[in-house]
């Protein structure tokens, strides 16, 4: 597993407690699993994502991720709609563990208060909070 | 490597039935036809299903062989964290081979079933008296299917009430299952973290606890190994607002005959069998997850309920409140039988002590293991410890990796990444079963994996190395699974 140094955490991404990140795209927020989830979680066989359309507030979950290891949920760090999710992760799971940032991105809502997404960590706070871990 | 009981020896491989099939071979032979061919209904007809013709001999070689490739409590120390795999003697398989038993049918009349239905009724009653509840169900099929009771029962008693609840409060440190058991009853489960202690604060449980949450469903002592001890409170809090206390008993073997369940405030409680009781499980039989509940929920038990009057066993259906029938028959009648022969070959004081030498023999091994292993919860422990990974990182060196190193020293790997609250846990039961001296032979194998982790990583990286296969690409098998014959 990678130490906290060899993460890779760009600058231009929000982060949640949950090891989520959000990052705005226009008037949306696309959102993913971070290096850091990915790596603890190993090696991930399946992406449970909601459906077009469904709509969550912030802090709620919004599917589920399963790795070699366990099952674990996940949370939407910015409250809104889902308008757009990624298909490919249904038969390309692997895609969160190759390319978090990219091509493993999980959904792109549409939020209902975009000032939520300032409320989430930049990289330096979410790095100190992992090095408190 | 040290000296260890794990060796290498002549294993025979062995094909797929399918593979080994050939057209024709047969293992019986149907007797000449005496009466004359008639049409079939036609929705009867059509493609038999896809199955290899094999002769006797080749079935029976194949799974003989199977079975050599197999690793079980038979064989050696399977500390398989809050599974307790523990020995399961073999006078309880003679115990439920017993023609009286394995050959009574179902829908015998009662009176041809009195040895069967009296000793469901008197099981019934010992598990009442191990765990202090006053009512017992056999019916449930195992232990999620138990909680699924446990969790109707309480639905029932809020229904009774004319009142109807939409939360569980499920604890981090709960059963697996259990967030999934509420779920499926309809209710949506609220999480709430243990405390640093690795246990709940009734303050934690005083926050969320309200008029919409049902009850709680917490698992004593916990998945940490941990006996929850501001249980009384976390009761006390829950039943202010009416709530009910459903205790997972998944890890009653630390505590048969030493915590009285009605005393801490549980409401309803559920046992597995073959765990806590002896009875083959994972693969080697059905479960049995019976429902124990107090006074206020017998009214909503299961039916049909055993009945006894004047020395008369009898099924009963009278029960207008109950929340009606779980299982087919009466349940898991074989198992019931080797719990019951379990339970009369110990004894209370037996069943006592075996809860007293799981706890002792855990603590040992937590004791032993500490300085090598990072012990998130330096504490007394019950029946199992947990240990993580974290003392290994700076080799790279992860709990799978320890896990599957453990196997070429001949012993079955602990549970591990779960409990999910302790990252890259190594959760390990060594139940009462296993003698000092097995004890200590898995403590050096461990010892002697976390030297190798600093001196030859590359060995735990690629173990296990002396098993019959070697190590197996889990993500392949989970993302393209090959499940055909």
């Amino acid at each position: 597993m990678k130490e906290i140094n060899e993460l890779n955490l760009p600058d231009d991404l929000r982060y949640a407690e949950d090891h989520e990140w959000a990052r705005s795209e226009k008037n949306n927020i696309r959102v993913g699993i971070d290096d850091y989830a990915q790596d603890q979680l190993g090696d991930i066989v399946y992406v449970d994502l909601p459906q077009k359309g469904d709509k969550f507030s912030k802090g709620e979950e919004f599917g589920t991720v399963e790795s070699v290891k366990a099952v674990s949920e996940l949370f939407i760090p910015v409250g809104g709609e889902v308008i757009e999710i990624n298909k490919n992760l249904e038969d390309i799971p692997e895609l969160v563990n190759n390319s978090p940032y990219d091509e493993g991105w999980m959904i792109l809502i549409k939020p209902d208060d975009p000032a939520e997404l300032n409320a989430l960590m930049d990289r330096d706070a979410y790095l100190e909070m992992l090095k408190g871990q | 490597m040290i000296e260890t009981i794990a060796t290498s020896g002549l294993i025979l491989n062995e094909p797929l039935l399918w593979e080994k099939g050939r057209k024709g071979r047969s293992g019986f032979s149907l007797p000449r036809r005496d009466v004359e061919t008639s049409p079939m209904d036609p929705a009867l007809t059509g493609e038999g299903p896809d199955f290899p013709d094999l002769s006797e001999v080749d079935v029976v070689r194949h799974y003989t062989r199977l079975s050599t490739w197999n690793f079980g409590v038979d064989t050696g120390m399977y500390p398989l964290g809050s599974c307790t795999m523990k020995y399961n003697p073999k006078t309880n398989e003679r115990q439920a081979s017993l023609p009286g038993f394995s050959r009574s049918h179902p829908l015998l009349p009662e009176k041809l079933s009195q040895g069967a239905l009296e000793l469901m009724f008197k099981l019934e009653r010992y598990l009442a008296e191990i765990t202090g509840m006053e009512a017992v169900s056999l019916q449930p099929a195992a232990g999620a299917h138990g909680e699924l009771a446990g969790m109707l029962l309480i639905h029932a008693y809020h229904k009774g009430k004319g009142s109807q609840r939409s939360k569980i409060i499920i604890p981090d440190t709960a059963h697996g299952t259990n967030p999934a058991s509420a779920a499926l009853c309809g209710y949506r489960p609220v999480p709430v973290n243990s405390n640093e202690n690795g246990i709940l604060s009734a303050e934690t449980i005083a926050a969320v606890m309200d008029e919409e949450t049902a009850g709680i469903m917490v698992t004593n002592p916990n998945t940490l190994g941990l006996f929850e001890e501001n249980i009384k409170e976390i009761a006390e809090v829950v039943h202010a607002k009416d709530g009910l206390i459903y205790c997972d008993g998944a890890n009653m073997n630390a505590v048969m005959g030493i915590v009285d369940m009605m005393e801490i405030g549980i409401d309803v409680l559920h046992l597995n069998l073959h765990k806590t009781f002896s009875t083959p499980h994972g693969g080697g039989g059905p479960g049995s997850g019976p429902v124990c509940v107090n006074k206020t929920l017998e009214p909503f038990l299961p039916i049909p309920r055993i009945v006894s009057e004047n020395g008369h066993y009898a099924l009963s259906e009278d029960f207008p409140q109950s929340i009606g029938k779980l299982d087919t028959f009466h349940g898991h009648f074989g198992v019931m039988v080797k719990a019951y022969s379990y339970i009369m070959s110990m004894g209370a004081e037996g069943l006592k002590k075996a809860s007293q030498l799981a706890v002792l023999n855990a603590n040992y091994i937590k004791e032993k293991l500490k300085g090598v292993f990072h012990l998130p919860y330096d504490r007394p422990c019950m029946h199992e410890c947990v240990f993580t990974d974290k003392n290994q990182a700076a080799n790279k060196i992860t709990t799978l990796e320890m896990a599957k190193r453990l196997m070429d020293y001949g012993f079955h790997p602990p549970t591990v990444y779960f409990p999910l609250v302790v990252q890259g846990a190594i959760m390990i039961e060594p139940t009462e079963t296993e003698s000092k001296e097995d004890i200590d032979r898995f403590i050096d194998a461990l010892q002697h994996i976390a030297q190798e982790a600093k001196e030859n990583p590359q060995i735990l990286k690629e173990a296990p190395n002396r098993c019959k296969v070697k190590r197996l690409d889990e993500t392949a098998a989970a993302r393209k699974p090959c499940l055909a014959g």
